[in-house]
This record gives C-alpha cells, sequence and structure tokens, in this order.
C-alpha cells in the first residue's frame, strides 16, 4: 500500500491562542482513533516550537548549527527521518551524516513526548 | 561578618555550583534557578533571626532542594517529574545530615560547572543566547544588568533567556561534558563566549564608556574557573592570559579627559602590575602545555607589545611572525588587519600596504573600521597625505565611539596641518 506524509502548518500563536488550540485535543484524539480504527494509521505526533529547532549543514567538511529554523524559498521539504535519541547531540550527529546536509539544510525539531501534552500528567507522582 | 556581606560572598563564591548540581538533579534550568533564588530570600529571612549557620553554602544547598522539592510538586511539565522528585527527596532525608556538616564534595560541583557552563554555550543555542546564559547562570548577574552591559533593552534580554531555557529544556541539549572528539571543538566555543564577553566590556561597541569593568571582571572569573576545572588545555590557560594582560590595562586605556590612549602612548606606571604578572604566569603555563592555539597566540602578541611599550621598542618582527601563525590557525579580517600593521611597523610599510590591499577589496570589508584604521595610519607613515587623509575620512564616518572618534579626529587635524594642499 502506498505510503503518505501529512505535513501540518500552521501560523504560530500566542499563549492565550495556543490554549485554545489545546482545548481541541478531543477532536485530534477523534481523528487520530477513527484513523487507526480504519488501519491506515502508521504515527503522528506534534512538534515543538520552531524556537527549538536547529538547523544542521556541512559544508567545506565542516559542520555548522544554527539555532532556529533554516527557511529560504529555494528549499523544498524532500523527506523525513524520524529518530529516537538520548539526546539532541545524537540526533544532530546523525542529521550531519545525511548528504542532504552538504547542499541543503537538516531541520531538527522535537517531538513532543505524547505522556507531556499538557493537562496530561501521566508521570503520576 | 553581617548577613548581608555573608550572603553576598555566597552568592559570588557558590551560588553557580549549588544552581549548577541543581539543574543536574531537576533537569530543568527554570525550575532550578527559581529554587536557588527563593533559598537566598531563605537565608535572608531567617539568618537575621536564627544566626548565620556555620556553613552557609551547605544551608542554601539543603533550603535550595526543599524548594526545588515544593516547585516540583507543584509543576506539571517536566520530564521525569516522579522519578526526579523521589531522587532529591532521597537525598534530603538522607544526606541532610551530612551536607549540614561538610560542603558537598568538591569534586561534583566542579564537574557540574563544567556541564553547566558546555550546555550554556552549546552550539545549537544562538551566540547571543550562549553569552546571556552564561552570565545569568554562572556569573550570577540579572537579566537587567546583561541587557544593560548588552545595550538591548530589558524584555528582549529577558525573552531570548527564556527562550534558550526553553530550548534546552524541549530539544534535551544534554547536560555534560562533551566526550574526547568533540571536546576541543566544543571547549573552543565555550572560550569564545567568555572572549566575546571580555570584549563587550573592554571595548563598547557604542557610546562614551570605554570600559564596562564589570563585564571584564566576569570573564575573567569564568577564565580562571574554566583554567581550573581543564588545567590540562592549553586554551584555557592562553584564554585567562590574554584577558589578564588586556584588562591591566585597563587604568591607562583612558586619559584624565576621557580620551582614548593607544598601547604607545600609555603611562605604563598605570598598568595593574599583579595582573600583568599573573597574564604572564597563565601564558608560561599555556606555552609549556603548547598547541599553539589562537587564544595563547593572541595573548603572546600582547605580552611582547607590552615589553615593548615598557622599554620603549615593540619587536614588531616576533609580532608579524606570532600574527602568521595566528593566521593560519585562526583566519579572519581582524587578525589579517593586524598582521599587515605588525609587517608594516617591523620596516616595510610597503609590504604591510600589500598585505592591506586584497582586504580593501573585499566588498563585504567596506565598513570594517579597523580595517580603514590601519590603512590611513600606514598611509600617513609613508607619507602619503592625500590618501591618509582620505582614509581618516572613511574611518571616522565608520567610528561609534565617542572616545575613539575624537582620537582619529585629532590624527586627521595633524596630517591636515602638516600638509595644507593635500586636504
Amino acid at each position: 500500500m502506498p505510503e503518505y506524509m501529512l505535513l501540518l502548518y500552521a501560523p504560530e500563536v500566542d499563549e492565550a491562542q495556543e490554549a485554545e488550540r489545546w482545548a481541541e485535543l478531543p477532536l485530534w484524539f477523534e481523528v487520530t482513533e477513527s484513523l487507526k480504527a480504519a488501519g491506515v494509521h502508521l504515527a503522528n505526533a506534534p512538534l515543538y516550537p520552531v524556537s527549538d529547532a536547529t538547523t544542521v549543514r556541512v559544508r567545506g567538511g565542516e559542520t555548522e548549527f544554527t539555532d532556529g529554523p533554516f527557511a529560504t524559498t529555494k528549499e523544498i521539504l524532500a523527506g523525513y527521518y524520524l529518530l529516537s535519541c538520548p539526546d539532541l547531540d545524537a540526533a544532530l550527529k546523525a542529521a550531519a551524516r545525511l548528504p542532504t546536509a552538504r547542499y541543503g539544510s537538516v531541520e531538527v525539531r522535537p517531538v513532543m513526548d505524547m505522556a507531556n501534552l499538557p493537562g496530561m500528567d501521566s508521570n503520576g507522582e | 561578618m553581617t548577613v548581608d556581606e555573608v550572603l553576598t560572598q555566597t552568592f559570588r563564591h557558590d551560588r553557580a555550583g549549588i544552581l549548577a548540581t541543581l539543574i543536574r538533579r531537576l533537569g530543568d534550568f527554570q525550575l532550578a534557578e527559581d529554587a536557588v533564588q527563593d533559598a537566598f530570600a531563605d537565608a535572608a529571612a531567617n539568618w537575621s533571626r536564627a544566626g548565620i549557620p556555620a556553613n552557609p553554602a551547605a544551608w542554601i544547598t539543603v533550603a535550595a532542594r526543599r524548594r526545588a522539592i515544593d516547585r516540583l510538586r507543584r509543576t506539571q511539565s517536566i520530564a521525569d517529574r516522579a522519578k526526579r522528585l523521589a531522587e532529591l527527596t532521597r537525598l534530603d532525608e538522607q544526606g541532610d545530615q551530612e551536607e549540614q556538616m561538610s560542603t558537598p564534595e568538591a569534586d561534583t560541583v566542579a564537574d557540574d560547572r563544567l556541564r553547566l557552563m558546555f550546555t550554556c554555550c552549546h552550539p545549537a543555542l544562538a551566540v547571543s543566547a550562549q553569552v546571556a546564559l552564561t552570565l545569568r547562570t554562572l556569573g550570577g548577574l540579572s537579566t537587567g544588568e546583561i541587557a544593560r552591559a548588552f545595550l538591548v533593552a530589558e524584555p528582549t534580554m529577558g525573552k531570548r533567556v527564556v527562550r534558550a531555557k526553553r530550548k534546552i529544556a524541549d530539544a534535551r541539549i544534554p547536560y555534560r561534558v562533551p566526550e574526547a572528539e568533540e571536546l576541543p571543538a566544543r571547549l573552543g566555543g565555550v572560550l569564545r563566549v567568555v572572549y566575546l564577553i571580555f570584549n563587550e566590556g573592554y571595548t563598547a561597541t557604542a557610546g562614551a564608556e570605554l570600559v564596562r569593568a564589570s563585564l571584564c571582571e566576569e570573564a575573567i572569573r569564568l577564565a580562571v574557573l574554566l583554567s581550573e576545572l581543564m588545567p590540562d588545555a592549553a586554551e584555557t590557560w592562553g584564554l585567562l592570559a590574554l584577558t589578564l594582560l588586556h584588562d591591566s590595562r585597563r587604568g591607562a586605556r583612558v586619559d584624565a579627559g576621557g580620551a582614548f590612549v593607544p598601547l604607545d602612548a600609555q603611562d605604563t606606571e598605570l598598568w595593574d602590575e599583579a595582573k600583568v604578572e599573573a597574564g604572564r604566569s597563565a601564558l608560561r603555563r599555556a606555552l609549556r602545555l603548547g598547541g599553539a592555539g589562537e587564544f595563547q597566540l593572541q595573548a603572546a602578541i600582547a605580552a611582547i607589545e607590552m615589553e615593548g611599550a615598557s622599554s620603549g621598542a615593540i619587536d614588531w618582527q616576533r609580532v608579524a611572525a606570532l600574527y602568521g601563525a595566528l593566521a593560519s590557525v585562526a583566519p579572519s579580517p581582524v587578525v589579517a588587519v593586524n598582521r599587515a600593521a605588525a609587517v608594516a611597523f617591523s620596516g616595510s610599510p610597503q609590504s604591510g600596504l600589500a598585505l592591506l590591499a586584497p582586504l580593501l577589496c573585499d566588498a563585504t570589508l567596506a565598513g570594517y573600521q579597523p580595517l580603514h584604521a590601519t590603512h590611513a595610519e600606514l598611509l600617513r607613515r609613508i607619507g602619503d597625505a592625500r590618501g591618509a587623509i582620505e582614509a581618516y575620512r572613511r574611518t571616522i564616518e565608520l567610528t561609534d565611539n565617542a572616545v575613539e572618534r575624537a582620537e582619529l579626529e585629532r590624527r586627521l587635524e595633524d596630517v591636515q596641518t602638516a600638509d595644507p594642499v593635500a586636504s
């Protein structure tokens, strides 16, 4: 079966609007659950904001890190890797190994842990 | 000592270590900072009533840990909250007695401060954020103080710090000293941040105030700390030597009227002898460890120039050779311009001007003030009054610092007076 990636774009919002969006969480769950029930769901997760991004580029053999996204109109989203790493350093090291880092950019965005979503304290005490 | 004096002393000497350890245990900068701040407030309230404890640092450590436990209980969004809470509570119950009696293990605190330094200067953070975080967590400067030092509005600086802390937490920037293979590059980043702090204090980029002493002192404190924590890394000593040698001349760089005094015209009596000696001693240590890194090369250059200023004759040939070495280790327009000047001063102004020529053709350096200042000076020396006047005018346009501007205007006037036809 062919696979499709759904890329979710949204304008950045302030804290109040952010809270409004989180209030829609049940709606998200409903959609996700129905996709799971239909057997088409592979994975999904919210990302931390672009301010938590690090852009990795390799130029002249040197690895360069930039705080934030590297957004230019000339570069297009060409693919993705989803990695599970102990920390950011491990993810950045992997990013620098990808050939795209040499002629484009690899943006490393942390994925939110579903257990740490606002209002969901599954850690307990 | 009064309660205030003990608090100030404890804040200066022990806060960074206490904070560093608590950050490791909590995995969260903001929470740890808040808890340490609470602990100092508790101390201020408690000590004047109950008396100053025998070991103030240990008292603060325990108080900060308890405040952290309270805050952790109320905060939902911390990763591994339950695990961290259990660990802190265990420490509080078991280690309490011991830590009240003795200072927390010195080695652990030293390691934590080093971890803190590497995390604050992590390359995934913007350099401006690295500087702010370092000054705030290791230096104990308030956001307002950092904002004023860097001529940034306080809310802007506040946002920068908050955002950096958030990224450390969200993206899981690790809290550790990098492994051997990454260490040289990462240490270089840390040293550059400390040097940036020093330079910002040493040469104000704008405004009338030439020296912002507190930034210089903070940077030297950080350089001392790094050389203590990583004594085998030559460059930690190189940076310490460089900052001490520059800072020793602080009192001689500006005259009574506030005018900038160049090195060759400085009253060496005004140099801080103790700092000069400490700087030389750090430089010897760096040179023994070897490696010819950028900071020890720069410190060696500063030492030779200062010897020369005292004796009346700078060994420009050695300075030019050191700049040559520096140009291969850490090439930059700054180094290239200084190298050209040293070559010119060593007896061949034409060779110096030849080294400047490619830089003057580089459009990206059109607004680089030191390039034009050096160009003007070398043209003046070879007697090209017309060229010098033009170059001085260009330099003055590019100079924000009022003190330096006045000195350049004086030199321009000298050339114009000596050769009225050329102007």
